[in-house]
């Protein structure tokens, strides 16, 4: 359960390798959290946080391999970690996604499809399922997130903000259906993000680790909000930029 | 048929709310149905006033205990009284009162349902002379998911003190005897000394406390040095007829509507550092030297928050955690560090309460153990305050004290393990009479007072 101060037990973690997922669960571990279940795609990766997540305190961490490129798996996904946690979760963070190299695959089907199965499709297909579990246990805390990428499309990113623009938008519906259930989900909005998803890029003003982010939706969990932007600053900075003109929001650098 | 909605529920710290049905069940029928058709747990639910989960189960039951109101008649020769869960203290002390009776043990609100009494086998300012709530439980009626149990220390003994601080696990208590104290007048003859720091005040209590039935320190966690944990010493009995005479009757003493009223919550850190260091100042300067033999009117003696319906609201939205723990004599110095722990980490806290405990009962799973406990009202909001008390924990734990589960909202469940050594005899007895875990709380999940998630 989670504790007065929102914290969880329990979590379920699609995306479990990510940069912002790992920095989240060990934040977690150190508060309240002590069963965890790992989606992810390279069973090394998974092992490797595993261990991390038991020497930091976990009793129980379980791994379960998903491939996100596969909107076909995510019902499984689903299924197989609900089954591996073996009890109702606290909570859910949906950490899963994919930047690209935009101006490598302007051109290219393959990875655009790619883009949007394993940013939008995958991610929207396993909240679904997880809705259900949830509501049908009658309680638990969905975190899922999203980018202020998502709030306007741009030249450097177009494909990865349309993917979240996408979950961004699903997500905020899926928090209003919610509404009685005893089910709650947040939307974590953060700016530019050093991670090893960013790392070959020039950082963009504002910018932020995932430690930060981290730290953001560990505090989130006890507010109320529906939208979260990490850090808090860039939610002003949307204000305004995304009412630019387009000729001068087509220039902007990064 | 029972009236059953969904609806929200939290404690009355105004934490972890929760979504869940809420059922009123007006007979043991339907309170025996319930138990094997509900979904999800269930866990009885009576006025709401214990300040963290225990009264609630996230997609489960909770079941009313509003309906169960059955009462008395009073035995005025031996005080027993026959009562249904749902009677308030509230309802008990306005019949019992003009009748020359008062509960035997009272917490510091009358709004405290006799089933929420047992199931925290909850304490007063005179338990080291009168020992917890359910040392003046004769018998209980006990609904569990194996059938219906009458329970006292010599029926089923295991049963009847597994239910005693059992928070609601054991079942859905249906009706209890108890033995109410007899009283001479309506009033409280009082004494109150003033100390400037937590040495004074213990040393006082040691010193004078069994000369008293009631004795309660208040303690400010917001001084620090030579005045660290000063405080104001109230102590008292019931006032002998003859020197309250001439005074309002009986019934004139027991207000039964509150004054005051918080009708919404207030902004979230209304009650911050400041704000409570002032109060704290003006409640210590205003309090009596020295004042023996005052007279003060049960409700003020012994329920003075209820002056101000729904005083919780002043935390605001984000709400607030108690805590209050329980450390032996020979450890009193851990109410010393644990103070300076609050007033050196700057986490505000209200005034503290600290009193002396006498002997346990025969409870597994009861709080109340002999020697110092002190209680805390902590707002939430304060990014460190999560830390301090998980430090807390582990000082109390060390001293091989323990968390009163009423008050809690964020303990672990190994510190929970640590603290109390008869958690396994209480798993056995639920195990026998919930051999399917029916009885479920957020607390007892939370702390797997079950034990089920044990690998």
């Amino acid at each position: 359960m989670r504790d007065a101060f929102g914290q969880p037990q329990s979590a379920i973690v699609f995306g479990g390798t990510s940069d912002i997922a790992k920095a989240t669960l060990h934040q977690l571990v150190a508060k309240r959290l002590d069963r965890v279940v790992l989606v992810g795609r390279s069973v090394d990766a998974l092992e490797v946080e595993k261990s991390q997540l038991l020497s930091a305190g976990c009793s129980t961490v379980q791994i379960v391999v998903n491939n996100a490129a596969d909107p076909a798996a995510a019902a499984k996904a689903v299924e197989e970690a609900f089954a591996a946690l073996g009890q109702p979760a606290d909570l859910v963070l949906m950490a899963v996604g994919l930047l690209g190299d935009q101006a490598h695959d302007d051109d290219s089907a393959e990875r655009t499809a790619e883009m949007f199965t394993v940013n939008t499709t995958w991610p929207a297909a396993v909240l679904a399922g997880v809705r259900g579990r949830l509501v049908a246990q009658g309680y638990g805390h969905i975190v899922v997130l999203s980018s202020v990428a998502a709030l306007r499309t741009r030249r450097a990113n177009y494909t990865y903000g349309a993917g979240k623009m996408g979950l961004d938008g699903f997500a905020r519906g899926l928090a209003a259906s919610l509404t009685g259930t005893g089910v709650s989900l947040q939307i974590i909005r953060p700016g530019f993000v050093t991670t090893k998803m960013t790392q070959h890029l020039d950082k963009a003003p504002f910018s932020t680790t995932a430690e930060a982010v981290a730290q953001v939706i560990v505090d989130g969990l006890s507010s109320k909000k529906t939208v979260i932007y990490a850090p808090s600053i860039v939610k002003f900075v949307f204000v305004i930029l995304r009412h630019l003109p387009e000729v001068i929001w087509r220039r902007l650098p990064g | 048929m029972a009236e059953m909605h969904r609806s929200t529920v939290a404690g009355w710290g105004n934490t972890a709310r929760v979504t869940g049905t809420i059922v009123t069940p007006t007979s043991e029928a339907e309170i025996e149905q319930l138990l094997t058709t509900a979904k999800g747990g269930v866990i009885a639910r009576g006025l709401g006033r214990s300040y963290g989960d225990p009264a609630q189960v996230a997609g489960g039951t909770v079941a009313s205990n509003a309906s169960l109101q059955e009462f008395g008649p009073i035995d005025r020769s031996t005080g027993l009284v026959t009562l249904g869960s749902g009677v308030s203290i509230d309802n008990l002390l306005s019949v019992a009162i003009p009748h020359g009776f008062f509960v035997p043990v009272t917490p510091g609100t009358r709004q405290v349902t006799i089933g929420g009494a047992i199931a925290s086998d909850i304490h007063g300012k005179n338990h080291h002379v009168d020992g917890s709530f359910m040392n003046h439980v004769e018998s209980l009626d006990l609904m569990t998911p194996v059938g219906l149990k009458h329970v006292s220390p010599t029926e089923d003994p295991e049963l009847f003190w597994a239910t005693a601080g059992g928070m609601g696990l054991t079942g859905i208590i249906l009706r209890a005897t108890v033995k109410l104290l007899k009283i001479d007048s309506a009033y409280v003859s009082v004494d109150t000394t003033r100390h400037n720091n937590l040495d004074e005040v213990m040393a006082a209590m040691i010193e004078g406390d069994h000369r008293y039935r009631y004795s309660v320190a208040w303690v400010d966690c917001m001084t620090s040095g030579a005045r660290l944990g000063r405080g104001v010493l109230t102590r008292g009995d019931h006032a002998p007829r003859d020197v309250v005479q001439g005074r309002a009757g009986a019934e004139e003493a027991i207000p039964t509507k509150p004054r005051l009223s918080v009708p919404f919550d207030a902004p979230s850190g209304l009650l911050n550092r400041l704000s409570i260091t002032a109060f704290n100042e003006v409640w210590f300067r205003k309090a009596p030297k020295n004042k023996i033999g005052g007279i003060e009117r049960i409700s003020t003696f012994f329920h003075p928050l209820d002056g101000v319906a729904n005083w919780n609201r002043l935390y605001g939205q984000r709400g607030f955690v108690q805590y209050q723990f329980v450390v032996t004599d020979e450890q009193a110095e851990t109410i010393r560090l644990a103070i300076e722990k609050l007033s050196s980490s700057k986490v505000p806290s209200f005034l503290a309460v600290l009193k002396r405990f006498g002997p346990g009962n025969l409870s597994p799973i009861s709080f109340p153990t002999p020697g110092w406990t002190l209680a805390l009202d902590l707002p939430v909001g304060p990014a460190a305050l999560p830390k301090v008390l998980n430090e807390l924990d582990e000082l109390v734990s060390q001293a091989g004290g323990r968390i009163y589960f009423a008050k809690d909202s964020r303990m672990s469940p190994a510190s929970v393990a640590e603290m109390y050594p008869g958690l396994e005899a209480f798993r056995s007895v639920l195990h026998r009479v919930d051999p399917d875990g029916v009885m479920v709380s957020d607390l007892a999940r939370r702390l797997n007072l079950r034990g089920t998630l044990d690998a």
